[in-house]
């Protein structure tokens, strides 16, 4: 296969389990789990108002930075970091 | 100092700055004023993009809905941050690559085909109008209430300020005003939140405070604030309300609308290359952030201080602020069993006060006491946002006109010069200018609707055929067309009909309220995409090169 072709494989397959995970963090935890994450606490917080109010969006920042490593690495890797 | 007169000299310095600068970025080709240059740094996009998404809804309405609604306030926080992890992997990239100047620029190209390319323009300006008609009348109401002047003469002030350095710099002025604008808007708008939050958990990090303990007690303050609700019967501070589908379908409207917003993508036009796109969306991410986490403080906090300044206290001993905002209407009290004392609460026959939810944040430096110029601070922070989001879409709006229509489909084939093309941006920007003056005069009364019809056509017409334009190599000009008008159709009318034709909520479909319309419109709009597709030619071996070409930094 064509340097490109791989190059997008692997971008592809990282999306593949980044997505499923954004999901995760954005829907399921602070929404569909809130209720019943709420009888946990984390200091003076529900944990699940904590995650749709803070922890969900501190999450989100992380994610894509997690992304923007991976992808510079294989921008190096295939040698297209111009 | 007076008050009065502080806000006079906040306000002033912050229009001398972005006067300077509008002056130093002035547009010298297209390049500048569509995209301002293409060089911009990463990290000055990103600033620019913050303030550019934080309206003068999020600075002034967010702390008062979340103050209000309690948890339910957050789908606007997570829906407000979440599309950004949409961009940085699914959008932004990509069509950096493809390095042209706007929206409706990829569609048109990679769709071969103008009909898919003014699709693409009707939807950026219904966009773009909507969003804008809100702003201006944003403008107007944070002039009128801190500048005393009527709410038609800020609006024309405010679109003057906008006017000079949109006009002269485009992209360029826009994107330099707004790195200020984001600087004066996180201070004026944290300076507050901090103060109150040493005041009442004695932690200065808003966002630390909300989860700490009443200063003196050993009670936590959200426990607290769940007890003063229940009391009122509010129901708790921290737990849902409404349904969760309705939830879901809300904050992925707007996640995915956010992915799919022509004044936000735009932006990631103008950094220099592919890797500078994807880090610039996490940094303008971080910026957002910062005030969004601290939204849910400033919300608890005033609510806090409002019950318990308030509920059960003889009216003749209100406190000062209290009468301010009377005075404007935006309190009031109606003592219906005639004791002179304030009881509020759920209930109304029993609720006597009422109170807009808008003036949460505005009038939170009075309610704890803070020092004047913390005030005139607010006021300045609240015209940067407004303004700064103004401006964003009133240049998606001049390209739409000046490039995809003039030059792209009434002038095909045609040589514009440079100069004439700028021209024309020119006098269309301007002409938006005009139509949001017009609009915050004679506002729709619907802000919110028409935001969440914003966000409706930005998620079901904009993000499939974005998305499958990139990830698709043979997706066709015939399913493109058939996407964008699917969703185009879909949002307008399930907003309309249970909006304005007197729908009834009982049939909404699936119980989705029209703020949550993106969630079946962008279902809707893939499947009418992938089946139309099928029954036409794959697209041509050219498009399909081109694909393959943005697919690499």
């Amino acid at each position: 296969m064509k340097n490109e072709e791989l190059y997008w494989k692997s971008n592809l397959k990282y999306l593949f389990i980044l997505i499923p995970i954004w999901f995760i963090i954005a829907i399921v935890v602070p929404i569909i789990l809130a209720d019943w994450l709420n009888q946990f606490r984390l200091g003076g917080f529900p944990l699940g108002f904590w995650f749709a109010m803070q922890g969900s969006l501190i999450g989100f920042i992380i994610l894509i930075f997690i992304y923007v490593r991976l992808m510079n690495r294989l921008d190096k890797k295939h040698h297209l970091n111009k | 100092m007076e008050t009065q007169t502080l806000i006079f000299i906040f306000t002033a310095i912050t229009f001398l700055i972005y006067g300077i600068i509008a002056f130093k970025t002035r547009a010298k080709s297209t390049k500048d004023f569509y995209i301002a240059g293409g060089d911009v740094s990463p990290l000055a996009n990103a600033m620019a993009t913050a303030a550019d998404w934080m309206s003068a809804a999020t600075f002034i309405s967010l702390p008062g809905i979340v103050s209000f609604m309690g948890y339910d306030g957050a789908v606007y926080l997570l829906g407000g941050s979440g599309g950004f992890v949409l961009l940085a992997m699914l959008i932004a990239p990509y069509l950096r690559k493809f390095g042209k100047f706007t929206l409706p620029d990829f569609i048109g190209d990679r769709y071969y085909s103008t009909t898919a390319r003014s699709l693409a323009i009707i939807c950026a300006l219904a966009i773009s109008f909507t969003y804008l008609s809100g702003q201006m009348r944003g403008i107007g109401v944070v002039f009128s209430r801190f500048l005393e002047v009527p709410i038609d003469t800020g609006v024309i002030i405010g679109a003057g300020i906008v006017f000079v350095y949109a006009v002269l710099g485009g992209m360029k002025g826009i994107t330099y005003t707004q790195v200020a604008q984001y600087c004066i808007l996180i201070f004026a708008f944290m300076v507050p939140v901090i103060f109150l939050s040493i005041q009442l958990t004695n932690n200065p990090i808003p966002f630390l405070g909300l989860g700490s303990k009443i200063v003196g007690t050993d009670v936590y303050l959200l426990d607290k604030l769940d007890g003063l609700n229940i009391e009122l019967g509010f129901g708790a501070f921290t737990e849902m309300k409404s349904s969760v589908i309705n939830l879901v379908a809300m904050a992925l409207t707007m996640m995915i609308g956010t992915a799919g917003m022509p004044h936000v993508i735009v932006r990631f036009f103008t950094v220099p290359n592919v890797k500078d796109a994807r880090i610039s969306v996490g940094y303008a991410l971080i910026f957002i952030v910062i005030l969004f986490i601290s939204i849910p403080a400033i919300g608890a906090f005033t609510r806090t201080f409002l019950i318990e300044n308030l509920q059960g206290i003889s009216y003749a001993n209100v406190p000062e602020w209290f009468k301010t905002w009377e005075n404007i209407g935006l309190i009031s009290f109606n003592d219906i069993n005639g004791d002179g004392i304030i009881s509020y609460a759920k209930d109304s026959k029993v609720n006597e006060l009422m109170i807009d939810k808008d003036i949460m944040f505005l009038a939170s430096p009075e309610i704890a006491n803070l020092p004047n110029w913390v005030i005139a601070l607010v006021a300045a922070g609240g015209l940067a946002a407004a303004l700064s989001t103004a401006a964003g879409l009133i240049l998606v709006i001049s390209t739409a006109i000046s490039r995809d229509l003039y030059k792209n489909i009434l002038k095909k084939g045609q040589n514009i010069n440079d100069k004439k093309e700028l021209i024309v941006a020119r006098l269309a920007a301007a002409f938006a200018i005009f139509v949001g003056i017009y609009f915050g005069i004679n506002p729709p009364g619907f802000v919110m609707e028409t935001i969440a019809l914003a966000f409706g056509i930005a998620a079901s017409a904009f993000f499939p055929v974005i998305f499958m334009g990139i990830f698709s190599k043979t997706m066709n000009k015939q399913g493109a067309i058939a996407a964008m008008l699917t969703g185009l159709i879909f949002s307008i009318s399930y907003i309309g009909h249970f909006k304005f034709l007197g729908g009834d909520p009982a049939d909404y479909l699936f119980g989705i309220s029209p703020q949550g319309v993106g969630l079946p419109g962008v279902i809707f709009s893939f499947i009418a995409m992938i089946i139309v597709s099928k029954f036409f030619k794959k697209a041509p071996e050219n498009i399909q090169k081109s694909v393959q070409n943005i697919r690499t930094p």
